[in-house]
């Protein structure tokens, strides 16, 4: 008899929960109490091979696509190696980078950093040009030596198309991180995987929430970033 | 580095290949979920795609299919499917198990590559046609079909062959979720520490993304209408027509591997 009421009143207990071996909810805000750590663990993870990825990206990208502008015929030979990359599905690239770079985290970065790569070189490349030749000759002109053309007027403004591009690389980056659960590193991805493992659908769908709301803000942040950089441009708006 | 010798040894040994569950088959049936989730996407994008570019409209449309693909993991949407009560993981002909969740997310994915390079394509058709088919009194559908349509050719099948490349890696994630497909090999390989396997299925999966991107353009060139544009395009990339804008949308715009 004790045994009932005591069964009853644990059931009555997990009541409210709307994840438990009977009720199986998409969304549920006591998982998200209850698992908070996991979730933030998870979260932090996410974004770290994230950023650290398209950092890799941009510093890899921002020479490749200098060398490619002053010299045309190494741009074909960049721009379809690239592209060649881009064509190979995450999860058959990293477990291509598993022999070189073991099962860790840097196998994700550097599989992501490649994707992004081929976005943020093609960004550089178009915002360069984008810069009349009128300009570049006043420049020089003026005296400007060839770094210093490049760091005080082309790439302030290249950096409307350079922002573009690095806002694509980097929502792309965000939801292409989940694969990264074939080697235990995909952050939220890994959620995900365990959601569908266990057929657990809060956890499935928070991480899938959370990595949509992840690309968004990460999206919300590089332009609120380019709208500090460039204050001619909202000059301009205005004075329209 | 003894992981890349039993990759080989897997790739090398004729029984991985052939019989129920083998390779071949596991490519076949990735194959047959491609194409019929390439054509499905097609037949529910480009008519759209293109009648509202011929209206001169659909530019807001484009850009929110683009950013809403892109901002989506394609493992998340598969896995939500797999785990809802429809589609599920039933077996669906010969798509294999969880079949038609693999064929809508599939095609979900397929959208925004096509649709965004479609509508483009014949939004940036130049005026002067435009008024020159007008001039010579063409109706409304003589003026898509005989001079926006061919324009607009190249960059109409440039997005469908980014959405294959797009389809293919869908494919192979769907492995993810237990679906069908060659990405079950990588998956099997890694699940079980069998790093050989895994990565023998990789390649295979890498190679045969790199043919199918190589016979799609082939395929793109010998279908352009206009062949005369698309080797101008090719040799010297900026030129007129705004061409160069839509390539950039359109080669950003691949959702991702």
């Amino acid at each position: 008899m004790t045994l009932l009421v005591a069964a009853a009143s644990a059931g009555a207990a997990e009541d409210p929960s709307c994840y438990s071996r009977l009720t199986n909810e998409w969304f549920c805000w006591q998982y998200v109490v209850d698992r908070q750590d996991q979730l933030e663990a998870a979260t932090v993870e996410h974004l770290q091979i994230t950023v650290a990825a398209v950092l890799l990206g941009v510093l890899i990208a921002f020479p490749l696509a200098l060398v490619a502008r002053g010299v045309p015929r190494l741009e074909t030979a960049i721009l379809g190696t690239s592209t060649m990359l881009y064509t190979i599905p995450s999860l058959a690239l990293f477990p291509l980078l598993v022999p070189f770079t073991g099962l860790s985290a840097t196998t994700v970065v550097i599989g992501l950093a490649l994707y992004a790569l081929t976005i943020l070189v093609r960004s550089m490349l178009e915002g360069l040009r984008a810069v009349p030749a009128e300009v570049r000759e006043s420049a020089s002109g003026l005296g400007y030596g060839p770094t210093r053309r490049l760091l005080r007027v082309e790439l302030p403004l290249a950096l409307p198309v350079l922002m573009a591009g690095l806002r694509v690389a980097t929502v792309s980056t965000v939801a292409l991180t989940t694969v990264g659960t074939i080697v235990s590193y995909g952050g939220l991805g890994n959620l995900i995987s365990d959601g569908v493992l266990t057929n657990f659908r809060a956890e499935l769908m928070t991480a899938s929430v959370l990595c949509v709301v992840l690309a968004v803000l990460l999206d919300l942040v590089i332009v609120g970033t380019q709208w500090l950089l460039t204050p001619w441009t909202r000059g301009g708006v205005a004075a329209r | 580095m003894t992981v890349l010798s039993d990759a080989w040894a897997y790739l090398t040994t004729a029984a991985n290949w052939t019989g129920e569950g083998g390779m071949l088959q596991l490519l076949v049936e990735q194959l047959l979920l491609t194409f019929t989730a390439l054509g499905l996407a097609m037949l529910i994008g480009l008519p759209i795609a293109l009648w509202l570019g011929h209206l001169g409209r659909g530019s807001l449309l484009a850009i929110n299919v683009s950013n809403v693909g892109r901002a989506v993991p394609t493992f998340a949407l598969l896995a939500i499917l797999v785990v809802a009560d429809w589609p599920g993981t039933r077996e669906f002909g010969p798509y294999g198990r969880a079949g038609l969740a693999t064929i809508i997310a599939l095609t979900l994915f397929a959208l925004p590559p096509i649709i965004t390079n479609a509508n483009v394509a014949v939004r940036e058709v130049s005026p002067a046609a435009r008024s020159a088919a007008d001039g010579m009194g063409m109706t409304g559908w003589q003026k898509f079909r005989r001079v926006e349509l061919p324009l607009s050719a190249s960059l109409v099948l440039l997005g469908v062959r980014l959405a294959l490349v797009q389809v293919w890696a869908t494919a192979t994630i769907a492995a993810l979720v237990a679906g069908p497909g060659l990405g079950r090999v990588i998956t099997d390989g890694f699940y079980r520490t069998n790093y050989g396997k895994g990565i023998a299925g990789a390649v295979v999966v890498a190679a045969v993304a790199l043919v199918l991107e190589a016979a799609a353009a082939l395929a793109q060139r010998v279908l352009d209408p206009v062949p005369d544009q698309g080797s101008s395009r090719s040799s010297k990339p900026r030129r007129g027509m705004s061409a160069v804008a839509p390539t950039v949308v359109a080669e950003t715009d691949a959702v991702g591997p």
